[in-house]
């Protein structure tokens, strides 16, 4: 199996919502696991979001949601990414209601990590959803 | 007789004079309880650690305002008569997240957001729709909104005075609290200085005519659920309650005429002994530094008065039935601690906004502790216990060398001190610090969470019902403020919010009185806002993690 030794995910908060102690948290549990994380902050843009993940030649988009707009800006950010000809995945954590995992699924989100999720888990479905690309031919050494 | 003779004669004096709430104060078993145990210092005496009041909840009982506020403003209302229907005693307004941040729902940035988690507010028109019905000379209202503040005040002001409440009575608070949005719930719109303007012009225009209303709620709240410790958050939020207090008389007021108004608002956690004692040093810490470093001389400014609220980040969505008990612990630990107001959480909010069912639990597990555990018979009945009075005093140590560290680095101002923290990330820095290690420690299985690291047997996926925002409400509301965008004068929007920028840039000018009139006249809330930022600019958080 591909695998991409040292991931380069872009984390961010989309919106208006402030609540990013969920944010940072995962920024460095992800850094511990010896994932790079390039840190966006509050107040982005499904845009600035994909401008970043291009600029940065990211290899996943992960995003934080805790305002209940996931239904709508989840599925933006995956179109918005295959629009701009990257096909990276891209994960959601947050207050997400059981009901709503399905649908975003079938809206392309490639995993929901809901509250509570250990560190361990949530490095390993970052790692997990990164070479799930690789193995679709992304940005990956070794074999 | 000696002093602690005095003071007992004076407690037993001011006790007496104070009303009773008509039930028997006796156990089950028909034991009488004296109303208070133990020697000084006493409970509404200085330094307040036992209690603002003489006689506390013997008198009256803490104010049960439950935080409420989804969809449309007529949602909203509707939910407000439920909860005073239900034995609520005050109204608490959550706003949703454009509202908090000064955007309109027509706003791109509103997309998604309207009504979700909050009430959609735009013009005065939602606000009078908002407490449609509602006696606001009667009832107590509370706002928890802070960036654009002044603005929604304006807004509140406007629709009390079209229903015919003038504005000397109406009473309530309006959280206000701008400098703990830097440090943690990052709803600012303004820079820090010109918003602590905004502030303090709310301060004053209250003190001179608004006699019943507080100003500030100054918010621990929001420090603690970022991720603070309970000493951090105590020591951050007192350090900004100093820092309000030199703005207030750096603008002129002198500190006895707004300092009685200034309340407090912190988190009720899990760890039930240090949220007593947290509560116990808070008063402390503040009659002692508003006496003896702000030179206040009337008791009512040395008298701390706190809302406290359940922890919301200590619910989880695993087992959620078993967040019934936690806010339980935490309401008791607020009412062991003397707090004047009390939120509970209700169960379902690790998933969504709370339904109708869930938060009537919340309120009835108030109404349990108040009426049925006695806890409410005699006042601090926790104090002189080794145990809580040494926690008190290791907190209060602790927030005093958080307070030195401020005061170094603002050259002996706290208010320079606030700033120079948020300016260099530092209390940012402090609070992503205490939550990642917390993090750790949950995760390394050192610090047990029911349902989630430990007992997960019976995780139930969907075990709760959960409140659904129908989608309808953007729409609705976006018909509402076009139809209130139509059938105003533009011109006459356009001169009033002429008379906010010009206001904002004479810094000796109070901005309240332009922003009434802006707001009369259907300005939009973003329109307002965008004139202010006009002069003042907008913040930005440099994205450092």
């Amino acid at each position: 199996m591909s695998v991409v030794e040292r991931p380069r995910v872009v984390l961010a908060k989309v919106g208006l919502d402030g609540h990013d102690r969920g944010l940072r948290v995962v920024t460095r549990m992800l850094r511990d696991a010896g994932i790079e994380v390039i840190y966006l902050g509050l107040r982005q843009t499904v845009e600035t979001v994909v401008a970043a993940a291009l600029d940065e030649d990211a290899d996943a988009v992960g995003l934080s949601l805790h305002n209940a707009s996931h239904m709508t800006i989840a599925p933006r950010m995956v179109e918005a990414l295959r629009g701009a000809g990257l096909d990276i995945p891209v994960i959601v954590g947050g207050i997400i209601p059981e009901v709503d995992v399905e649908p975003l699924r079938d809206a392309g989100v490639a995993a929901i990590l809901g509250p509570g999720t250990s560190a361990g888990d949530v490095a390993a479905a970052v790692r997990g959803a990164v070479s799930g690309r690789a193995d679709r031919g992304g940005r990956s050494t070794g074999s | 007789m000696d002093a602690d003779d005095q003071a007992r004669a004076a407690w037993e004096a001011a006790y007496g004079a104070a009303p009773q709430r008509d039930v028997p104060f006796s156990t089950m078993s028909g034991v009488d309880l004296p109303p208070l145990h133990g020697d000084g210092p006493y409970p509404g005496q200085f330094p307040y650690t036992r209690g603002i009041h003489a006689s506390m909840y013997r008198s009256r009982l803490w104010t049960m305002r439950m935080f409420a506020g989804f969809g449309t403003a007529a949602d909203t209302n509707a939910r407000f008569r439920e909860l005073l229907r239900s034995g609520g005693t005050g109204l608490s307004t959550a706003f949703d997240m454009p509202t908090l941040m000064g955007r309109d729902s027509d706003s791109p940035w509103a997309l998604g957001e309207v009504g979700r988690a909050g009430v959609a507010v735009d013009t005065l028109a939602d606000v009078e729709d908002l407490f449609a019905g509602i006696d606001l000379g009667a009832v107590s209202t509370s706002m928890t909104i802070n960036g654009p503040a002044a603005v929604v005040m304006a807004m509140f002001v406007a629709a009390a005075e079209a229903a015919g409440v003038e504005r000397a009575r109406l009473s309530g608070t309006i959280q206000n609290d701008i400098l703990k949005e830097y440090q943690a719930q990052k709803e600012y719109i303004f820079p820090p200085r010109p918003s602590v303007r905004l502030v303090s012009d709310l301060v004053a225009f209250t003190a001179a005519e608004m006699p019943r209303w507080h100003p500030v709620s100054v918010s621990g709240y929001h420090i603690r659920e970022a991720g603070s410790t309970a000493v951090q958050e105590l020591a951050f939020t007192l350090a900004n309650g100093f820092a309000y207090v030199e703005a207030a008389v750096a603008a002129g007021l002198a500190v006895d005429d707004f300092a009685p108004r200034l309340s407090f608002f912190f988190n009720a956690h899990s760890d039930l002994f240090e949220e007593v004692g947290k509560f116990r040093a808070a008063r402390r810490i503040w009659a002692r530094w508003m006496r003896d470093r702000y030179g206040a001389t009337d008791p009512r400014s040395h008298m701390l008065r706190m809302h406290a609220q359940t922890a919301g980040v200590s619910l989880t969505a695993q087992q959620p039935r078993n967040n019934i008990a936690r806010v339980s612990l935490q309401a008791l630990s607020a009412v062991l601690g003397g707090v004047q107001s009390l939120h509970t959480d209700a169960y379902d909010e690790a998933l969504a906004l709370p339904t109708e069912a869930a938060a009537r639990i919340a309120l009835r597990t108030q109404q349990i502790i108040a009426h049925e555990t006695g806890v409410a018979n005699v006042v601090d009945p926790l104090g002189g216990a080794p145990f809580v009075e040494w926690m008190t005093d290791e907190v209060e140590r602790r927030a005093e060398e958080i307070f030195d560290h401020i005061d170094e680095a603002g050259a002996g101002s706290m208010l320079e001190g606030v700033y120079a923290g948020i300016e260099d990330g530092w209390f940012v820095g402090e609070i992503a610090e205490a939550s990642y290690r917390f993090q750790r420690e949950v995760d390394a299985g050192e610090r047990i969470i029911v349902g989630v690291n430990a007992f997960r047997e019976g995780n139930e996926e969907g075990e709760a019902e959960i409140l659904r925002i129908d989608p309808r409400v953007e729409e609705e509301q976006l018909a509402r403020l076009a139809a209130v965008k139509q059938e105003r004068d533009d011109a006459v929007v356009a001169a009033a919010l002429g008379r906010v920028r010009a206001d904002a840039a004479d810094p000796s000018t109070n901005l309240l009185p332009a922003l009434i009139d802006a707001v009369r006249t259907y300005a939009t809330l973003e329109e307002v806002v965008d004139a202010l930022a006009s002069v003042f600019g907008r913040y930005e958080e440099s994205a450092v993690a």
